[in-house]
């Protein structure tokens, strides 16, 4: 494997937003997560989970619904009175409507998908019929007192039902008139509490609404009667969410407590057909609120304060059991937010709203392998850039000199020029950017720092020249007619001849950077591509995907390597397959042509394509051969995966110059602790 | 013919209640428990016994309702018979002879002629679950050969078989598996190590669902288990400990629990969140049963209980029995007020025991400690009690010893009160002595001015502590303090004993015993015998006050005369028990040999004894003691004398059932004893003499089938007073002697007409009678050595009682 120094760092003070809706959308199997800064996350569940698209947030717009309508639709409404939606090809905001009721607080798409309903601040429920280019207001239904929390539709589309404060209505869509007005006890463990919030609805085919809380209460009303049928006491603090599943069969809702409640329909005696609502198993996978809940035909997910996207699978309806049938917790995003300098060892780290340029430390001492060196000079905090707006920051970039840092919001383009002069550093902003750069989805610098790539957002790759202290605008690659795919990855070859760059789905494009035309294109696969890199020397793309899968094709010849063939001829090991997280950055050893390194979130590793393939009979996770075993041993154990779980969570890992390594690792206790502190429980007692 | 009495061992009380689950009857005024051989019927009002059900052999494992008829019961038991009894007039309808021991018996409603059972035929460990199907015939006794096996390998606990509604499922529990003929379901998945064995289960009245109790205190709620992958359960969590028992009420909206915690918990609707609890129930539950009306809970508990508890959780009743849930230290004693037994019961307390209405009275709590119950800790035990001055004072000794040299002792003395009728702490001693007590005495003489009591301890020294005055300018108030020490060359102190008159001490120390004059507390002399440790000291009384008994652990029983100072005799006996009779010279002995414990009466002055009964019990005799009576028997022979002025019960060591015997049936006092009492006895003494041993008591005014038709049966059903005079009178007339015990029955077939049913177990009654009559066995002894006593008598004073060793 070789022995590397290892720069630790721990000083990314990254914390995840908190999930406020999640939406599942059965067609595509995707799931659409929003985040309390308003970012929207895509998930694509067939893709093993990986967060394919995402829609950088905005400070004035925090989603409070999310929906899928007209099959692939995504739409979200936000306190801000808007309804928007999102383009998911080109990566933006198609279009903002205002509802003119004040905030949103919920939004539910008809089961047909062509009418969009919204609960608004004033007590009023909105209905838009949704266009193919737009959504067009049709009229209110009639006007409650207070705020609409939750709305949802019968399956039928003839009526729907919409949770406030203390009491819920039921709606009748053709005559937009409330047929029912079912009040809510607002007692809460035998104490009347102020209100009594229902924050969640969701109308079955029979005429049963199922009404969630803010005493703990899960009730089953019936709708045609208005009464309360059935209530469980299951939380003593808020019950904030609700889904149902398709089949009507199972439920599920989230409290505040972090406890996320399946309840299930059962029969009540084997020979009967009467069936009753039973609550069955809970899951503890959160520390905070559970905001949001989706039940996708094999899956509860959850999502809460505590930034964790939780997806459960449920035993019962896995076929097989597989490494799909486990538990998943999303924690990190799947995207890059770090870029290093090698040449002065900085790290430039992302935020939302702000970048930090660090300098790394540096030790004279020197030790055996698994020491920990004593820093002789300490990590130095040397930039705090932040952004102008209310736009979260979409992609940053440092070159690789150290000397410029690139960054874009959804609406502008920043280009910076730093200047050292010993320990000072001097920060001066590019002016006058072209137009066409307002928007970038991926910034890289090439090897030598003097060009810069810009995928921008509307499918268009440009180059510009740096030289000094000006830029020039070189060339535009325009996407392929018809399409307006956005790229999202970009990698270049170290010598600067070779762009590559990959979509959303599948294709990856290599451009040739001299003749700046279109080299080839690296057959379509499956699954998406999660990082990718240019070997230095042989030109060799190395592509990962979301299936776990690691190819290799040479640019030059246009064609997968003869060991990019041996690996797919005979497979990669099962546990490498079984890995929870995607590869997010690849890079190579400038002395060893037959190492890649790639990392994901639990682990580092060293493909050495030198040593033979492991098969699944081998062990997988060789950490360190023995030393003491004979070089024979050590040879016939030894296969080309090398893998480290050191350092973990592993949000970034890059080569310094040959010995020395970069880990920026962000413990998940570290995030926690930074959350508001959740509801006390008592572990005993009653 | 009065001559011919006999003696005979009684269980009289204090067997477990708390054995099964008890059951109610359907319109829940009475509730039924199994106690020992015996089915005990409670009222759910009164909490008194209506009826005792005897008449199973054995054990009784399990009592159920007749699905059928909600009037009668069926037991089973380790006999291998199934019974079927009228509950409302207690008697025995019918007998099912199965065969094998029977462990648990389970009715269903929709399988008519039969009932469910679990049996052991072959090995001893496995258990199978059987359906007896029970053959309908007009006789009393029954051959219920026809088994058909359900299943094998079952738990023997009845707690681990449900029967599911509509018998659509059996339920069954292994070690941490469901399991049905249709589907098993597996507490333990994925977890290796969680602690989720199953404890007990119960089914939903109406719908398919199963509670099960686990190990780890969880309740899990199983649904549609008939699906191998769909199954899905509920967990219930509150208990923190095992869950001892579930039961789901009569309608299926609330599940019961308890445990360890003592608290029964009611799940509404089984939700987690929706619960209640009636805590402080005083001991583990360990049983819960629910009436089928369904206005009444009741919990069995391990300290002997069973709370009848309203439907809205507020507890309406106790039943308790004697507590012996725990080892009993203090031996057995006599309040002298009450004449209640006292002994050990539940942790730190005093147990006042009614033998007469086999009833506990109230319980003194002498640690007054938090107890908590937890496995493995080493709690605070009341080892030595005593009373004092006609039960004005009380002494207890308390110890706790965690380790070797930590040894905690407390002394208490409690004076009773008579404003407030009980006992009221006087002194507490912290450390009376640096090792354990192990005896306690107060001197009981008549004239003693001053309260005495003596300690003795194995670090080698007696104490005797006074009562003082200890008035202060504040009150008056008296005290306990040391007032001597005595030691004799280091030996531990193992026996002390005050003479009747209050004026010697007799002190055991080893194999020594020494003996103090109570006032100057100085040596008079002392007796060594070299034969072992001394176990047992006591001395004689009223005409035998010369004397002091000693029995030592090689098996040598000494008698000294305290005027010769020299050994009167010695017996070769390994005496468990020594106990002597307030009331009379007599001294009981009870000695332990591999064929069972034998009861010898002797009187201090003489070397042979007055009575002897072998095999009194097959166990180990732990502790016994003579109970005055309130009316003096008159027994006119001489063997049985000892008899007339008090009783002799015994507890033996089997944790199980620990039986409360007692040599001679007691006769409850009812009006009718006064009036028929001269009568009475004279068939109550021809009676007896064709008892043996193992007769159970029967009340008295069945002895008389006129009484007691007249008094059982109800009256709506009773013939004219004018009737039925004649037949009462004559029932009281004096029969002939020349009348022999055959002609009783006829008194019965007589009544018989009128109600055909009630004469079955008359009947078995006169057929036991006949079969243990020729089972005589120490009886013959007994005559022989009446009738030759004179020649006997000459001949053991030539041979020096070395007939003691022949026996």
């Amino acid at each position: 494997m070789g022995e590397f120094k290892v720069h630790r760092v721990r000083f990314f003070n990254y914390v995840p937003s908190g999930i406020r809706c999640v939406a599942y959308n059965n067609q595509s199997n995707r799931l659409a997560v929003s985040r309390t800064d308003g970012t929207v996350e895509v998930y694509n569940l067939s893709a093993n989970y990986f967060q394919e698209k995402f829609f950088p947030g905005h400070e004035s717009r925090a989603t409070e619904a999310l929906c899928w309508a007209e099959g692939q639709r995504l739409f979200s409404a936000g306190l801000n009175g808007e309804i928007m939606e999102y383009d998911l090809q080109a990566l933006n905001i198609k279009y903002a409507v205002d509802a003119f009721g004040g905030p949103i607080w919920s939004m539910a798409a008809s089961p047909s998908g062509s009418q969009l309903l919204v609960g608004c601040e004033d007590g009023s429920v909105k209905l838009f019929q949704i266009t193919p280019d737009k959504i067009q207001f049709e009229r209110n239904f009639d006007r409650q007192k207070s705020r609409i929390l939750s709305l949802s539709w019968h399956p039928s589309g003839t009526h729907i039902a919409a949770g406030s404060i203390d009491y819920i209505s039921v709606f009748d869509v053709k005559s937009g008139s409330a047929v029912h007005k079912m009040i809510v006890d607002r007692q809460y463990m035998g104490v009347s509490k102020r209100k009594c919030i229902v924050w969640g609805v969701a109308f079955l085919s029979d005429g049963t609404v199922i009404s969630v809380d803010s005493a703990g209460k899960v009730q089953f009303w019936d709708s045609a009667t208005g009464t309360l049928v059935n209530s469980h006491l299951i939380a003593n603090a808020d019950v904030q969410s609700i889904a149902v599943a398709e089949q009507e069969d199972s439920f599920v809702v989230g409290t505040a407590e972090g406890t996320v409640f399946h309840f299930q329909l059962v029969p009540v005696t084997s020979n009967s057909s009467e069936k009753q609502w039973v609550r069955t198993k809970p899951f503890q996978h959160h520390t905070h609120d559970v905001r949001t809940v989706a039940h996708s035909p094999t899956a509860l997910i959850s999502g809460g304060t505590d930034t964790h996207l939780v997806i459960r699978p449920l035993m019962e309806k896995v076929e097989v059991k597989n490494y799909d049938a486990a538990l998943r917790k999303i924690t990190f995003p799947h995207r890059r937010l770090i870029s290093c300098s090698k040449k002065r060892q900085l790290l430039l780290f992302q935020f939302a709203h702000h970048l930090e340029l660090w300098r790394l430390g540096s030790t004279v001492a020197t030790g055996k392998n698994g020491d920990t060196l004593p820093l002789s000079k300490n990590a130095d905090h040397l930039l705090h850039l932040k952004t102008k707006g209310p736009e979260n920051i979409i992609c940053s970039c440092i070159s690789p000199c150290g000397s410029w840092i690139a960054y874009s919001t959804v609406s502008r383009f920043f280009l910076y020029r730093l200047n050292y002069e010993h320990d000072n550093i001097s920060l001066k902003r590019v002016s006058k950017m072209p137009p066409f750069l307002r928007s970038a989805l991926q910034i890289l610098f090439s090897e030598d720092s003097t060009k810069l790539f810009v995928a921008s957002n509307q499918g268009a790759l440009h180059i510009v020249q740096l030289s000094g202290g000006s830029f020039k605008h070189l060339h535009a690659f325009q996407p392929q007619s018809g399409t307006v795919e956005a790229m999202c990855l970009l990698a270049v070859s170290s010598d600067g001849n070779w762009l590559a760059a990959s979509g959303t789905s599948a294709g990856v494009h290599v451009y040739n950077v001299k003749q700046l035309k279109l080299h080839c294109t690296v057959p379509a696969y499956n699954f998406p591509v999660t990082a990718m890199a240019i070997a230095p020397n042989t030109n060799n793309l190395v592509i990962a995907h979301s299936d776990q899968q690691v190819f290799e094709y040479s640019i030059p010849d246009k064609q997968y390597t003869d060991w990019s063939r041996t690996v797919q001829k005979q497979g990669f090991h099962h546990l490498w397959l079984q890995r929870d997280t995607p590869i997010t950055h690849i890079s190579f050893h400038p002395k060893r042509p037959m190492h890649i390194l790639l990392h994901d979130a639990y682990m580092f590793c060293i493909i050495d394509k030198s040593l033979p393939l492991p098969n699944d009979r081998t062990l997988l996770y060789n950490p360190f051969p023995p030393t003491n075993e004979s070089d024979v041993v050590r040879r016939r154990t030894a296969h080309a995966f090398k893998i480290s779980k050191i350092y973990k969570p592993l949000l970034f890992m890059d080569l310094l110059d040959e010995r020395t390594l970069v880990a920026v690792e962000r413990p998940l206790d570290d995030i926690i602790a930074q959350l508001p502190p959740p509801i006390k429980k008592k572990k005993f007692g009653t | 013919m009065v001559e011919e009495e006999n003696i005979r061992v009684v269980r009289c009380g204090g067997s477990e209640l708390n054995f099964r689950r008890a059951v109610f009857s359907a319109d829940s005024k009475y509730i039924f428990c199994v106690s020992g051989d015996f089915v005990k019927v409670y009222s759910t009002v009164t909490e008194e016994c209506v009826h005792i059900l005897h008449g199973h052999r054995n054990l009784v494992t399990g009592i159920q309702l007749n699905p059928n008829n909600h009037l009668q019961l069926y037991s089973c038991s380790l006999d291998g018979t199934i019974k079927l009894w009228d509950y409302i007039d207690g008697i025995l309808i019918k007998t099912f002879i199965v065969g094998c021991k029977l462990h648990a018996l389970f009715t269903v409603a929709q399988a008519e002629d039969s009932v469910f059972a679990i049996v052991n035929k072959e090995k001893p460990d496995i258990f199978q679950l059987v359906s007896v199907k029970l053959p309908k015939s007009s006789s009393q006794e029954v051959e219920a050969k026809e088994l058909s096996f359900v299943l094998d390998y079952i738990n023997q606990s009845p707690k681990c078989v449900a029967f599911g509604n509509e018998v659509n499922f059996v339920l069954l529990v292994f070690w941490n598996f469901f399991f049905t003929p249709r589907f098993t379901l597996s507490s333990s998945r994925n977890k290796k190590h969680a602690k989720n064995n199953f404890t007990c289960v119960a089914c939903h009245p109406t719908e398919d669902c199963i509670a099960s109790g686990h190990m780890d205190g969880k309740i899990r709620l199983w649904r549609n288990f008939y699906d191998d992958k769909k199954y899905t359960y509920t967990c219930l969590h509150w208990h923190h400990d095992m869950v001892m028992d579930l039961a789901f009420s009569v309608t299926g909206t609330s599940l019961l629990s308890g445990g360890r915690e003592s608290v029964l918990v009611e799940w509404r609707d089984a939700t987690e969140k929706n619960k209640e609890f009636l805590p402080r129930l005083g001991a583990t539950i360990e049983h819960i049963s629910v009436s089928p009306a369904g206005d009444l809970f009741c919990t069995s508990h391990s300290d002997n209980k069973i709370i009848i508890i309203h439907r809205n959780l507020e507890a309406s009743a106790v039943i308790q029995g004697l507590v012996k849930d725990r080892s009993i230290f203090t031996g057995l004693m006599i309040d002298p007020r009450t004449k209640a037994l006292v002994l050990n019961g539940k942790p730190g307390h005093l147990q006042f025991y009614s033998l007469q209405s086999d009833k506990q009275l109230y319980n003194l709590d002498i640690i007054q400690q938090e107890y908590i119950s937890d496995y493995g800790l080493i709690q605070i035990e009341l080892t030595k009690a005593a009373f004092g001055c006609f039960g004005n004072w009380l002494a207890t000794v308390e110890q706790r010893q965690e380790k070797e040299t930590e040894l905690e002792l407390q002394m208490k003395l409690w004076m009773y009160n008579k404003k407030t009728q009980g006992f009221i702490l006087n002194t507490k001693i912290n450390m009376p002595h640096e090792d354990c007590i192990t005896a306690l005495c107060f001197c009981n003489a008549e004239k003693s001015e001053q309260p005495t009591l003596v300690t003795a301890s194995k670090d080698g020294y007696f104490k005797v502590w006074i009562l003082t005055d200890d008035s202060d300018i504040y009150k008056k108030a008296v005290g306990w303090t040391c007032d001597f020490v005595g030691s004799y060359h280091k030996y531990q102190a193992t026996n002390c004993c005050f003479s009747e008159d209050g004026s010697l001490l007799a002190v055991s120390f080893e194999e020594i015993v020494t003996i103090w004059d109570s006032v100057t507390w100085e040596l008079k002399c002392t007796f060594c015998q070299r034969a072992g440790k001394i176990r047992h000291l006591c001395f004689g009384r009223l005409t035998c006050s010369k004397y002091l008994l000693g029995a030592t652990e090689n098996g040598i029983l000494c008698c000294w005369n305290l005027l010769s100072c020299a050994l009167e005799w010695n017996a070769k006996l390994n005496v468990r028990v020594m106990e002597p009779d307030p009331n009379s010279e007599n001294i009981a002995a009870i000695s332990q040999s591999s064929m069972g414990s034998d009861l010898f009466v002797f009187k201090p002055s003489e070397p042979r004894p007055l009575y002897i009964q072998k095999g009194i019990s097959r166990e180990e005799v732990q502790w016994g003691v003579f109970v005055p009576r309130d009316v003096p028997e008159s027994f006119t022979s001489e063997a049985y004398q000892w008899l007339n002025r008090s009783q002799f019960y015994f507890l033996t060591k089997s944790q199980v059932t620990v039986p409360l015997k007692k040599a001679e049936e007691s006769l409850p006092t009812t009006p009718f004893y006064f009036i028929l009492g001269k009568h009475r006895q004279h068939q109550d003494e021809k009676l007896n003499e064709t008892l043996e041993n193992e007769l159970v008591q029967l009340p008295l005014t069945e002895n008389i089938p006129a009484v007691g038709e007249l008094l059982h049966t109800p009256a709506h059903v009773l013939p004219s007073a004018a009737f039925l005079c004649s037949m009462f009178v004559n029932s009281l007339l004096l029969s002939k002697e020349t009348k022999s015990a055959k002609e009783i029955p006829e008194d019965v077939d007589m009544e018989e007409e009128k109600e055909s049913e009630d004469s079955d177990e008359e009947n078995d009654f006169i057929e036991k009678v006949q079969d243990t009559n020729n089972t005589g066995l120490g009886e013959d002894i007994i005559h022989q050595l009446s009738k030759s006593e004179e020649k006997e008598l000459r001949k053991f004073r030539k041979i020096d009682y070395s007939w003691i060793a022949a026996l």
